[in-house]
This record gives structure tokens, C-alpha cells and sequence, in this order.
């Protein structure tokens, strides 16, 4: 019976956002202030019928009801406990469900943090919002009902996918939706305003947390995927440009150039039109995200629901999404010269030429990621749009914004004499040329990268350093949380040059086979293999491989690689030895059993790679310190 | 940065309905079942080796080679699946038509409660064979019971079902999958011949 509840608390939460949608839009045009009032209540209510649904399909999940579909293909009886939480969103359906609770919880947040805005504006976004959630929640109920019955019901279940069975697991896909599903905030108040005509930089100032909060989220969503991959995958990378990986940084590069673009609008008046298109785009960006993994339209190795039903819904309703909101932009879009007039030499200019590459990068990831499409609709054959192609236009890109980024704190806005910021900058310039040389000469391996990452972050941080000792000195010695949380985003910015350059100019590997005793030599280190043993896991059994690692004679770590094989599928799932370290990881796989007692076993060294994650962390930190700024949610309009 | 003259802003849109279309294309694309269904790697593979006990008689083993020569049926199933439950009545009809040879394959089952099912509610099956530890149906690539295999003569794998069979599902998949592998309805060994 209560799946059957479950379905009914969706089929009302459709009802519920539906009038959500429809009187408070009809009721902000026509001024009735009833209608408009239907709003919040009718948020509120849809995100408790959304919980109630996630809450039972959670409940048939711990309770193993295999006569539920979803259930019996994504569970099994001996799978642990924590895994039947997280396998809720393990595969299309639930994780549809995730996006709609999310959505709604988003919503009602807006609904309960909007109290000083006017009626009219809230009504119009909330009605946005709720526009997006009929969506969402017809495609659960038509495509992909999580509640679907299963008669007679499965004995056994089939099992979560053995990937997704992992820790990581458990907050990736929440914090990946909690940034997706958070541009909607910007997304609706960039659409009530171009329905009222006009761009209040009031109301803009408050959409500016919300932004800096999704932006946050999405950037600890996609460092988890990222460490994920690195230590469950047994390769080693960090980053793929897989589809699915590029399905969410797309929409992260627009909402980081949407960050920029928002304080430039509300501070100074100007780029109006062009922040209302960025915000439509980043979160179009978010859906089209959604719409790839979803579709199955592309493959990749993330690949997880592929059902030509399901794809044409959500292309319809991306098309109605963003061709009307594109539509109306086209109608309705402000001029962009109505803020206050800047030079050429001025901190506009630079966030101008910020959002023109973080766009462009993103215009250049999104052709990468779709152009094998294109050459399949055109005939021209199934092509692979390889690393070499993004990382090559990647760095491109963004060594411009590397060199322009301590420039952009320092220099007024409107007019700045641009020797001033110039000569702060001078030495800490020659600072990080000096510490290019000298890395050039000492590295190991492949000067040049160690040396672009090392002066690029020493440039960044050192740059973003002389900003915080301006302040210090100046009158007042006024520190906002937003500029807080720009230089923690700035100095993550530099952690992540070193870690990502440093471990793509220095990581050593080798693969060979060794039998029990073997050793192989890494660098400074001796890896000595001790053999595999047989092992039960609580539903897949493990080869369980022993490797130390010696420093000299001194014993630095011992690592444990399995090779695990799932009982309910059979499927073979790599675990990689890691010992973790700010210096970097050591890091053994192991390969295919060879024979006898010998495996081939492939061990890794990883310099600096946590950085990566760390400087992400920083830069996800620093959003969510912005959003704090008590001056968004002061009430008095700012001249 | 939009010069937000009219013109310029229909760019937007115009780029966006390029995009649409493209991704249009992509979902007519992968309208193929090809790429949606769960293909079974093992479809058109040769069937895993195996030498599994007979659950009457768990002295003796049987091969893949044993079954050889006719095209056979390899039912999955437990005595602890309720849904198998369901099946055996279909599944005992099929096996009353004698059109092939039925394999029961007992999956992580205490051999005496399957004997138990058996007894109780008829055998259908030609010859059951036991993979108590189920060590066998992870090369099988078995997800579930109830599931089902079509092998022909040569021991390559033909068809597969996950879940319960139903009449619908043999007369529509498995009767037109095993006409198609064996024409001459040589399915069911002569008298005689011992499982």
C-alpha cells in the first residue's frame, strides 16, 4: 500500500505545482493579489508531498520490497544498509526523484527566505519554479515512475550497479543536484523580470547568495565525482572529459561567469541583459546536463538510463524551457548600456573579459561534448572527441583568466589609472617568473607544465595576498564575508593550478606482472608485492592483494588493491591502495590475475593530487562565504 | 557581449534551435532497441563451461559438453524465489510440449529443499543440476532467479530471458527462437538417451 501512496503524493504534487505555475503568473499580470498569494502555501505543500514520495521509496529500499521494480532492479538482499539509501538515487528513476525533492526543497526555501520582496516578484518566481517542477514531475510519472509495480514480485533483487557502491557515492549526486537544481533561483528571477519589464538591481542583489550557494554545491559535487573516479575507476585520472563529466561542468563555468557577471550588475547597473541571459543559460546549461546523461544519447562510461521515450520528453520540455525563455529574452531583454559608463582601463573591463572566456571555454566544451553527435546525425562516421582536444583549448583559455585574475580586485570600478594596480603587481610577478625558472631546472619530468602550475599559482595566490594586505591597510580595514569568500575562491584557484599541473607533470607509473616477493621500484620508492588473498565481502568476493612500500629500508605504508566480484552480477569492480598524502598519493591497482600465484599490478605516483580537491574545496567554501553578506539581504536600495 | 540590438538578440534563440535540433537528431538516433535494452553480453557467445552435480544424484556431474548435440533450455531458479513459484506452471506446460530438453538450474539452494519444491509441486525439468554456491551463474552472467537461457546444439547461447516466462513470452520469443535454431524439431533426445 505504500508505494501506492507514494505514486499518489507524486500524482498531487504535480496537481500542487501545477496551480503553483499557473494563478500566482496569471495573478502578477493581472494584478490579483489572491492568485498571487497561492505562491508560497502551494510551494510548501509541494515539497512536502515530494518528501513523502522520496521518503516511501526510501522506505522500500530498507525494507528490500522487491515488488517494487525500481527496488528489485537496484537492490539486493545482501546488500549493506548505508547502500540501500544511497542506491534510492542509484539509477534513473530515483535519481529523477532527488532532482524534483531538491527542486522543491529550493523552492519552498525561496518561498520562506523572500518575505521583503514584493508580491508580484515572488509570485512570478515561485510560478517559475513551479513551471519547471510540472516538468520534472510529469516525466517521473509518464517516463520513469519509480513506483511502477513489479508482478509477481522478484525473489531476488538485481542488485545496485557495484560502482555507484562506494562512500562517495552517497553525496555525489545530492551535491551535483543541490548546484544543477540551485540556478533555477536565478533562472526564475531572471524570467519575472524580463516578464515585468524591467531589471530591479534590488531584486538582483538577492539572487546573488542563492547563486553563490548552487555554485558552491556544484563545485563540491563535481570534486567528488572527481575523486571518485580516481580511486573506483583504478586508472589513476582525475578528470576524463567524459560526457557525463562535461554534462556538469558546462553549467559550472556559466554560473561561475554568472557570479561575476551578477556583482557587476548590482554594484554598477551595467551588463544588465547579458546577466539575464547568462542565468537563463546556466541553468538551460543544468537541464541540457540532465537531458544528456538521461537521454542516453551519448555514451559514455557513466552511461545509465538510454530510452528513446524518455529523451524526447526531456527534449521537448528543454525546448519549451529554454526556447521560451530565449524567446522572451529576445522580446524583452534590457540594453545593456543603461549602468554607469566605465573606461577601458577599468575592473568591468576585466570581469568583461572574464565572463567572455569562462563562456567561450564553456561554448568550446560544449561543441567537444557534442560534436561526435554531430558527425553521427551528419553520416560522417562514429567519432571520439578525445583529452588532447579539451585539454589543449582548455589551458588556452584559461591562461588568460590566470594572468588577468589578480588584476581584477585591485582595479577600481569605472576608471582606473592602469599603472596603479600594474605597479602593486610588479614584484610579485617577478616573484612568480622566479619561481617558474627555477621549477623549470629542478623538475624532474616535464619542465614546463611544473613550472606553468607553479608561477601560475604563485602569480594567483601572491596576487590575491597584495589584495588582502590593501585592505588591510586602507581606512577602516573593511572586510566583507564577499570578499572573504572571493579570495578563499581565488587562492582555491591557485591550490587546484598546482595540484592539477604538478600531477599531470610529475605522476610516475608502471604495470608489470609480479609474482608473490616481486618488487618493483617507483621513483625513490620500492613497492613489494606480498601476494593476494581470498576474501568474503558482505555481498562480493574479493582478492585482496598486499603491497609495502619501503622508503630505503624504513617501511612507509602497506596498501591492500582488491579486485571485487560482485555475487548478485558477477561484475568485476576495481579497488584501488591508496595511501593519501599533501605530497602526493602512492597508488596500486591490481590488473588481471596472470597465473600461479602472479598478477599483473600496476602502482602509481601521484605528486600533489589531493590539491586538487582541496583548492576545488576552497573554491566551493569561498561561495558559500559570499552568500553570508548581510548587505544582500539589507532592505534599503543602495543608490 | 549582447550589443542588444533587436537583431542581435534573437542570437540566442537561433543558437539554441540549432542545439534542439541536433539533440533531435540524437534522440531519432538512438531510437535503435539496440541501445536500449540490456543486451545480454552473452547472446551469440558460446555458454560458459561448467561440471555441476546433479541434484538426484550429486555423485554424478554433468558438462556443457553432456548437453551438447540438441538445443536445451536452461531454467534458473531457487526454492527460496516466490516468484519461480509463479513460473512452474508455465514452465511445466512448455516442458509437456517436449519441444526441448528443460535444465533446471538450481541457484544457491539447500539441495534438500529443493528436492522438497520438486516433490511438491512436480518436476518439469529433464535434469537438474545444483550450483549450490552459485559460483557457476556468475559466468552464466545471472542476475536473478527466475531466468532463463536458450543453448543450441553447439552449446552458443541464443536467447535470454530475465524474469518469470509466460505463455505469451515462449510462443512469441522462445518457440520462434528455438524454430529458428532447429527446423527439423530434433530438439528432444530419442528415448533412451540418459540425462
Amino acid at each position: 500500500m505504500l508505494p501506492e501512496l507514494g505514486q499518489l503524493a507524486l500524482v498531487l504534487a504535480l496537481l500542487v505545482a501545477g496551480m503553483q505555475a499557473v494563478l500566482p503568473l496569471l495573478g502578477a499580470q493581472r494584478g490579483r493579489v489572491s492568485w498571487m498569494s497561492v505562491a508560497r502555501p502551494a510551494a510548501y505543500l509541494q515539497f512536502a508531498l515530494v518528501l513523502l514520495a522520496f521518503a516511501i521509496l526510501t522506505h522500500a529500499f530498507t525494507t528490500q520490497d522487491f515488488s517494487l521494480r525500481y527496488v528489485a532492479t537496484n537492490s539486493n538482499s545482501l546488500l549493506p544498509m548505508v547502500y540501500r539509501y544511497t542506491a534510492v538515487w542509484g539509477a534513473h528513476e530515483g535519481s529523477l526523484l532527488l532532482w524534483a525533492l531538491i527542486l522543491s526543497l529550493w523552492t519552498a526555501a525561496v518561498a520562506r527566505f523572500s518575505q521583503r520582496l514584493p508580491l508580484p516578484v515572488i509570485a512570478r518566481v515561485l510560478g517559475v519554479m513551479g513551471l519547471v517542477a510540472v516538468g520534472f514531475l510529469a516525466f517521473l510519472l509518464f517516463t520513469s515512475n519509480p513506483f511502477e509495480r513489479l508482478l509477481p514480485a522478484a525473489g531476488e533483487g538485481r542488485d545496485l550497479n557495484p560502482l555507484l557502491q562506494d562512500p562517495g557515492m552517497i553525496i555525489h549526486p545530492p551535491m551535483l543536484y543541490l548546484g544543477y537544481v540551485g540556478f533555477s533561483v536565478p533562472f526564475a528571477f531572471a524570467i519575472a523580470a524580463l516578464l515585468d519589464g524591467k531589471v530591479d538591481t534590488r531584486w538582483l542583489r538577492w539572487t546573488r547568495p542563492w547563486t553563490n550557494v548552487a555554485w558552491g554545491f556544484l563545485t563540491c559535487g563535481i570534486a567528488l565525482g572527481s575523486w571518485w573516479a580516481y580511486y573506483e575507476l583504478g586508472w589513476g585520472g582525475w578528470w576524463f572529459w567524459d560526457p557525463v563529466e562535461n554534462a556538469s561542468f558546462m553549467p559550472w563555468l556559466a554560473g561561475a561567469a554568472l557570479l561575476h557577471s551578477q556583482a557587476v550588475t548590482e554594484k554598477r547597473g551595467s551588463f544588465r541583459g547579458w546577466t539575464l541571459l547568462l542565468a537563463i543559460a546556466t541553468f538551460s546549461l543544468s537541464l541540457l546536463g540532465t537531458f544528456l546523461v538521461r537521454s542516453g544519447v551519448l555514451t559514455s562510461v557513466h552511461a545509465f538510463a538510454a530510452d528513446p521515450m524518455r529523451g524526447l520528453f526531456i527534449l521537448i520540455f528543454l525546448g519549451t524551457v529554454v526556447g521560451g525563455s530565449l524567446l522572451l529574452y529576445a522580446l524583452r531583454a534590457p540594453s545593456d548600456n543603461d549602468g554607469a559608463p566605465f573606461a577601458a582601463s577599468s575592473r568591468e573591463t576585466l570581469l568583461l573579459a572574464n565572463n567572455l572566456l569562462l563562456s567561450t571555454a564553456c561554448a568550446m566544451v560544449l561543441i567537444g561534448t557534442l560534436y561526435p553527435l554531430l558527425a553521427d546525425a551528419l553520416e560522417l562516421g562514429k567519432i571520439s572527441v578525445g583529452p588532447p582536444y579539451f585539454a589543449l583549448l582548455f589551458t588556452v583559455l584559461m591562461a588568460p583568466l590566470v594572468l588577468l585574475l589578480p588584476f581584477g580586485p585591485l582595479t577600481k570600478w569605472q576608471r582606473e589609472q592602469a599603472s596603479r594596480p600594474f605597479a602593486m603587481l610588479v614584484p610579485w610577478a617577478g616573484l612568480a617568473i622566479g619561481v617558474g625558472i627555477a621549477t623549470f631546472f629542478l623538475a624532474p619530468q616535464s619542465p614546463w607544465k611544473v613550472a606553468a602550475g607553479l608561477a601560475g599559482a604563485t602569480w594567483v595566490a601572491a596576487g590575491t595576498v597584495r589584495f588582502v594586505w590593501t585592505r588591510f591597510n586602507s581606512q577602516g580595514r573593511r572586510f566583507t564575508p564577499e570578499m572573504v569568500g572571493m579570495t578563499f575562491a581565488h587562492v582555491g584557484i591557485a591550490v587546484f593550478l598546482i595540484g592539477a599541473l604538478l600531477v599531470e607533470g610529475l605522476a610516475q607509473q608502471r604495470e608489470l606482472a609480479l609474482a608473490p616477493g616481486g618488487t618493483v621500484a617507483l621513483g625513490n620508492k620500492t613497492f613489494v608485492f606480498d601476494g593476494v588473498q581470498h576474501r568474503q565481502g558482505p555481498n562480493y568476493e574479493a582478492d585482496h592483494g598486499t603491497v609495502r612500500v619501503f622508503d630505503g629500508n624504513r617501511l612507509v605504508t602497506t596498501l591492500h588493491p582488491e579486485k571485487r566480484r560482485y555475487a548478485s552480477g558477477g561484475q568485476v569492480m576495481t579497488e584501488a591502495g591508496i595511501a593519501p598524502g599533501l605530497r602526493g598519493d602512492l597508488y596500486v591497482a591490481l590488473g588481471e590475475p596472470l597465473g600461479g600465484d602472479a598478477w599483473a599490478v600496476r602502482v602509481h605516483a601521484k605528486p600533489f593530487v589531493r590539491w586538487i580537491w582541496i583548492g576545488a574545496l576552497f573554491m566551493a567554501i569561498g561561495g558559500f562565504i559570499t552568500a553570508t553578506d548581510r548587505r544582500f539581504r539589507r532592505q534599503d536600495p543602495a543608490a | 557581449m549582447s550589443e542588444s540590438t533587436p537583431a542581435a538578440r534573437w542570437i540566442p534563440l537561433a543558437v539554441f534551435a540549432a542545439l534542439a535540433l541536433l539533440l533531435a537528431a540524437g534522440v531519432w538516433l538512438s531510437r535503435n532497441p539496440d541501445r536500449e535494452a540490456l543486451p545480454s553480453p552473452l547472446i551469440d557467445k558460446p555458454a560458459p563451461q561448467f561440471a555441476l552435480p546433479v541434484l538426484h544424484e550429486p555423485d554424478r556431474k554433468v558438462t556443457l559438453a553432456d548437453l551438447k548435440g540438441a538445443p536445451f533450455v536452461l531454467n534458473v531458479w531457487g526454492s527460496w524465489c516466490p516468484s519461480c513459484r509463479d513460473e512452474h506452471p508455465v514452465l511445466t506446460r512448455f516442458a509437456e510440449t517436449k519441444r526441448v530438453r528443460v535444465v533446471g538450474f538450481n541457484w544457491k539452494d539447500e539441495p534438500d529443499d529443493a528436492r522438497r519444491w520438486l516433490d511438491q509441486f512436480g518436476n518439469p525439468y529433464w535434469v537438474v543440476i545444483a550450483d549450490i554456491e552459485g559460483k557457476s551463474a556468475i559466468d552464466w552472467g545471472i542476475y536473478g532467479a527466475p531466468e532463463t537461457f536458450l543453448v543450441d546444439a553447439n552449446g552458443t547461447i541464443r536467447w535470454k530471458h530475465v524474469g518469470p516466462l509466460t505463455d505469451a513470452l515462449i510462443a512469441g520469443e522462445l518457440v520462434p527462437a528455438i524454430d529458428a535454431i532447429d527446423p527439423q524439431h530434433e530438439g528432444m533426445p530419442r528415448e533412451g538417451m540418459k540425462p
